[in-house]
């Protein structure tokens, strides 16, 4: 520890890798005091505004709020609350675009000022010595302090620790270009920072307070070092302009010599960093009871008319911080929030100032040119060389536009701080930080599922292992159930002797099944049984009943094919011919009959459509009454109806028949009397229509 | 009215990659104009054939692929190539030597491959190699100096050669490196090598006319030029420093190893540092970022294994000079030394 203090006190310092020293721009605020500001029409004032958890709403719409009244309460260690900025009615309480890259919408408190700005009560503290560590440690909380450099990290767990604290360093470098909020800060509040100072060393009782800062800003050192006159624990350090210095990893680095592993927090080295706003900050809530609500932001940039340092509340809108520091009405609006190297453009200018804005910025098209047109890399390795984190972001890049998560893994993806140097140098204009935030993004999102999806493994695998246990149970509970009732049937009563008896009866009949099935393989076995002719007929049965059916098939698909008036007597023709092999003289018979049958059957059908349709077309002729034409419609619609089914329960007969006869020609000879029975049913059915067309015709 | 939405950091530092291709292309002037001042018109004419070359084959890959053409055409990577393979090439090599060696160089050896960035190989060399395997005869038909040369050599007989293969008078390229008392001349490097194997020493070699007063006529300049070019790109941050400081000290170490062991057979450093590719090697191609080594280490072992290729072919291979070999050789091994060079991420051990 002494070598390092040795070093600071002879203005040495470690340098870390990489950085790079892009155009400062801070002249364009750096010699204009802090502005203050009218109070802004409304106020936009996201609940969250730090890292953690965000703290419970505990106003409602509609609330008349003072000046530095909570508008939240933490519930939980990581979380602190806001207040309102000034004194107003709450209008509203929902979602509102918030300073987020990304441009999200939170929860946010919409607070329209009264215009009287009135505080509430404070109760001034300026013995903080006599207050207990723990006292001021809440007194931070409650003042809403979380880390004003860029973070956001809630500032009393910081300060709260127990841990053994060998340097306090207090980060004023403030490298980003354009941003000069803590430079004027020092400038014009170095003793109130100097209160904030003292309270960290109370709390944390450091071996020495090292403020870095920036060689760009000599008024600020100057300041400080005369604020701090005396004071051998505090040494201000003033480091080389370089950009990245200002992040937690590279200045501890510079000042200290020690390298903060990957992973593990600056306290586990005995180091704990705070920014120099942060500490003006601790004061005002210790000392003034003043809770955090409002800050220094730098609107710089050279569309402006009026660049400047504003004293601005939390919660204003950019557009009011624009105005007022002269911004033009232009086509194509390009705001960031933050500097030039990590901030992030803006979607609107209604998104409002929070903790950690220290910097609007609207650069003139010159300035920040739009056009940039990403190249293939050419492996130049400038990105490596200005890495300070010594990573390899050409490799990276490829790995990452690869979805090699594996190897982006290997890289140390994870130790990237997007400073932007890389994206900065590179020839070919490839937004290097761009892919690793995409890729960032989409680790923690795989990762995340993995952590799914192994929970569900987890449970699947205990619900297998469940019910291999209750399968378990019930085999033992089977078994025992069957073992119980075993030594009931042994143990002699009536009962038992009784169930036992049921079940030697059981077991007989299984045996003598059993038996009777070996038997029978062995009768058939015998070739001069009957059980073996018989099958033999049944075979030539079911031949013959198969050649039928081929044939009637075949039959049906000519009647298909044929108008039925025509194809009813050819089956008949067919049967009889067949009959004729069997018995030539009563097959002629049936044959004469059938034609017979058949003559009459046509000539009635045609008979009966014809004086049907002929007796419509009179009747319509001669009875003009639309009542009786309908009637005699209805009644030859009705004889036409019957014609018709009848003609079809004649075919169906008929392909019946046939196929019966068929069948049974190749039998035997009751067929021809079978036949003659049929024949004489047709005959019937025929005689049947025939009267009923009668009765139609005489109707 | 527009929000203009972009990633961060939105400041950038306006260096482009065509204009550090114009940078290394400017950067060769001193070498082509010593080049013409010593050995004529050739180069130039066969420079110019190779640009034509390789802007038309650029062009044509490009509309093939669908790519921007306006944008990568002229983003000065194609002619660098074709500057460099025209430098390389024998003054009076025939014309279709540049033209095969360009359209090998830009069509196969970068486009095939992916374009600008994603070439394995440096595409100058790749096309100087395939070229010297391919037509050794046209490839080692070296002109000698203007000086010793016995037929003048003006900017029409040169271009004669170049596309007729005999000068304005009917000489050929054969005629035209004789020397007044009949030998063919060849260069420095090519002289010693030969003249070892005839049992003559490193020191009566040196008194052959090619070698001069120092260690070779013409050639000795024409190194002088291109570390002069180097020098410039160094101090515009153009090249690192690394990469030819360790190709020329590795190159240094090797040749004075074997000079101590035996003077007679070894030449000197000087004549290795000042003769055929070297200094072109040392600082136009070696430092090409496309196929070398990314990371510092990387480009210490990249240079210093190129050095002593180098020195390794012409002391024991077939070919007099070896730069385009050994830069081959260390293209194919970049990944590999790039894979065991990576170095230690902050915070990590």
């Amino acid at each position: 520890m002494e070598s390092v203090i040795e070093r600071i006190d002879k203005g040495l310092f470690w340098k870390f890798h990489g950085g790079i020293h892009p155009p400062q721009m801070k002249f364009l605020t750096s010699d204009k005091p802090i502005l203050q500001l009218p109070l802004p029409e409304k106020l936009v004032i996201p609940i969250q505004q730090h890292i953690g958890e965000a703290g419970e709403v505990i106003v409602n719409v509609g609330d008349d709020v003072v000046k530095g009244q909570p508008l939240t309460r933490s519930t939980l260690p990581i979380s602190v609350p806001i207040h309102a900025p000034t004194s107003g009615k709450i209008t509203a309480i929902e979602n509102a675009t918030i300073a987020h890259p990304s441009g999200l919408e939170e929860l946010c408190i919409k607070l329209i000022p009264d215009g009287k700005d009135t505080w509430c009560e404070r109760t001034i503290c300026p013995e903080y010595q006599q207050l207990s560590k723990a006292e001021i440690i809440e007194k931070i909380c409650n003042a809403g302090i979380s880390g004003m450099g860029g973070a956001g990290f809630p500032t009393h767990i910081k300060v709260g620790t127990t841990a053994q604290i060998n340097y306090l360093i207090i980060n004023a470098s403030e490298c980003e270009p354009y941003i000069t909020a803590d430079d004027l800060l020092i400038k014009e509040h170095s003793s109130a920072i100097l209160d904030g100072i003292n309270i960290l060393d109370h709390l944390l009782e450091p071996a020495f307070i090292l403020i870095g800062i920036e060689d760009n800003k000599p008024e600020a050192i100057k300041a400080l070092q005369n604020a701090t006159q005396g004071i051998d624990k505090i040494k201000v350090c003033v480091l080389p302009t370089q950009y990245p210095v200002g992040g937690e990893k590279q200045l501890i680095m510079a000042l200290t010599g020690t390298e903060v592993p990957s992973g593990v927090l600056p306290t586990s080295l005995g180091i704990v960093m705070q920014n120099i706003a942060t500490c003006f900050a601790i004061a005002d809530a210790v000392i003034h009871d003043t809770p955090l609500i409002k800050r220094v932001v730098t609107v710089s940039g050279q569309a402006l008319e009026k660049p400047q340092n504003v004293w601005a509340l939390l919660g204003t809108p950019v557009e009011f911080l624009l105005n007022e520091c002269g911004y033009p009405q232009q086509e194509k609006k390009h705001i960031i929030m933050g500097g030039p190297m990590m901030g992030f453009s803006l979607p609107n200018n209604q998104v409002p100032i929070v903790k950690t804005t220290n910097c609007i910025l609207a650069p003139s098209e010159a300035e920040i040119p739009n056009d940039n047109q990403e190249v293939e890399c050419i492996r130049c390795g400038q990105c490596a060389e200005v890495c300070p984190s010594q990573l390899l972001p050409q490799e990276l890049q490829w790995s990452a536009k690869a979805k090699d998560h594996q190897q982006l893994d290997t890289l140390n993806l994870f130790d990237c701080i997007e400073c932007g140097a890389c994206a900065y140098v590179c020839p070919s204009h490839i937004p290097l930080v761009h892919y690793y935030r995409v890729a960032k993004a989409e680790i923690r999102q795989q990762q995340l599922l993995d952590l799914k999806a192994e929970k569900a493994k987890v449970r699947f695998e205990a619900r297998k292992l469940r019910l291999e246990r209750e399968k378990l149970a019930r085999e033992a509970k089977h078994k025992k159930a069957a073992e119980a009732r075993k030594a009931r049937m042994n143990s002699g009563t009536p009962e038992a002797n009784n169930e036992k008896s049921a079940v030697a009866a059981a077991l007989a009949r299984v045996k003598a099944k059993k038996a009777q099935a070996s038997a029978e393989p062995t009768n058939s076995a015998n070739p001069s049984d009957d059980a073996s002719s018989e099958k033999k007929s049944q075979v030539a049965a079911a031949i013959a009943r198969a050649k039928a059916k081929k044939l009637a098939a075949k039959d049906n698909n000519s009647i298909a094919e044929k108008p039925p008036a025509e194809i009813n007597p050819v089956i008949i023709d067919e049967k009889i011919e067949e009959k004729q092999t069997l018995d030539p003289a009563e097959a002629k018979k049936a044959k004469i009959a059938a034609a017979i049958e058949k003559a009459k059957a046509k000539k009635l059908t045609t008979e009966a459509k014809s004086s049907t349709s002929s007796e419509i077309k009179t009747e319509t002729v001669t009875a003009p009454s639309p009542a009786d034409a309908k009637k005699a419609k209805i009644a030859a619609a009705v004889a036409k109806a019957k014609a018709k089914k009848q003609q079809a329960e004649q075919k169906k007969e008929i392909q019946l028949s046939a196929n019966e006869d068929i069948t049974s020609s190749i039998k035997d000879e009751p067929i021809a009397e079978a036949v003659t029975d049929k024949k004489a049913r047709i005959a019937a059915a025929v005689a049947k229509a025939k009267a009923k067309k009668q009765q139609t015709e005489s109707k | 009215m527009a929000y203009w939405i972009a990633s961060s950091p939105h400041n950038h530092l306006q260096s482009k990659t065509s204009a550090l291709m114009r940078l290394v292309i400017y950067a060769t002037i001193p070498g082509i104009l010593t080049q013409w001042y010593f050995f004529g018109w050739g180069n130039i004419i066969h420079i110019s054939l190779a640009i034509a070359t390789a802007l038309l084959t650029e062009f044509t890959v490009l509309s093939l692929r669908e790519k921007k053409v306006s944008e990568q055409l002229f983003d000065g990577s194609a002619i660098l190539t074709a500057v460099l393979l025209g430098i390389s090439l024998p003054a009076l090599a025939p014309w279709w030597i540049s033209v095969i060696g360009s359209i090998f160089a830009i069509a196969i050896v970068k486009q095939l491959y992916g374009g600008i960035g994603l070439n394995p190989f440096n595409p100058a060399m790749a096309g100087y190699v395939m070229l010297l395997i391919s037509f050794p005869v046209q490839m080692t038909s070296w002109q000698p100096p203007l000086e010793l040369m016995s037929v003048p050599l003006d900017f029409i007989n040169t271009l004669s050669v170049i596309f007729t293969n005999f000068t304005y008078d009917g000489y050929s390229v054969e005629q035209l490196r004789t020397h007044i008392d009949g030998h063919t001349m060849a260069t420095p490097l090519d002289t010693v090598k030969t003249n070892l194997t005839l049992g003559l020493t490193i020191t009566e070699s040196m008194n052959n006319i090619v070698i001069g007063e120092y260690v070779g006529i013409g050639w000795q300049s024409l190194n002088l030029a291109f570390l002069i070019g180097g020098v410039f790109l160094l101090f515009k941050k153009a090249i690192p420093l690394v990469t030819p400081l360790s190709f020329l000290g590795s190159l240094f170490v090797c040749s004075f190893i074997a000079f101590l062991i035996s003077p007679d057979s070894n030449a000197s450093t000087l004549f290795h540092w000042f003769n055929g590719a070297c200094m072109l090697g040392a600082f136009f191609i070696l430092t090409d970022p496309v196929s070398g080594a990314t990371s510092i280490k990387g480009r210490i072992i990249f240079g210093a294994l190129a050095g002593f290729l180098v020195f390794i072919i012409r002391k024991f291979g077939g070919y007099p000079d070896a730069v385009a070999f050994a830069v081959l050789l260390c293209n194919m091994s970049a990944p590999l030394i790039d894979q065991y060079t990576r170095p230690r991420t902050y915070g990590h051990k």
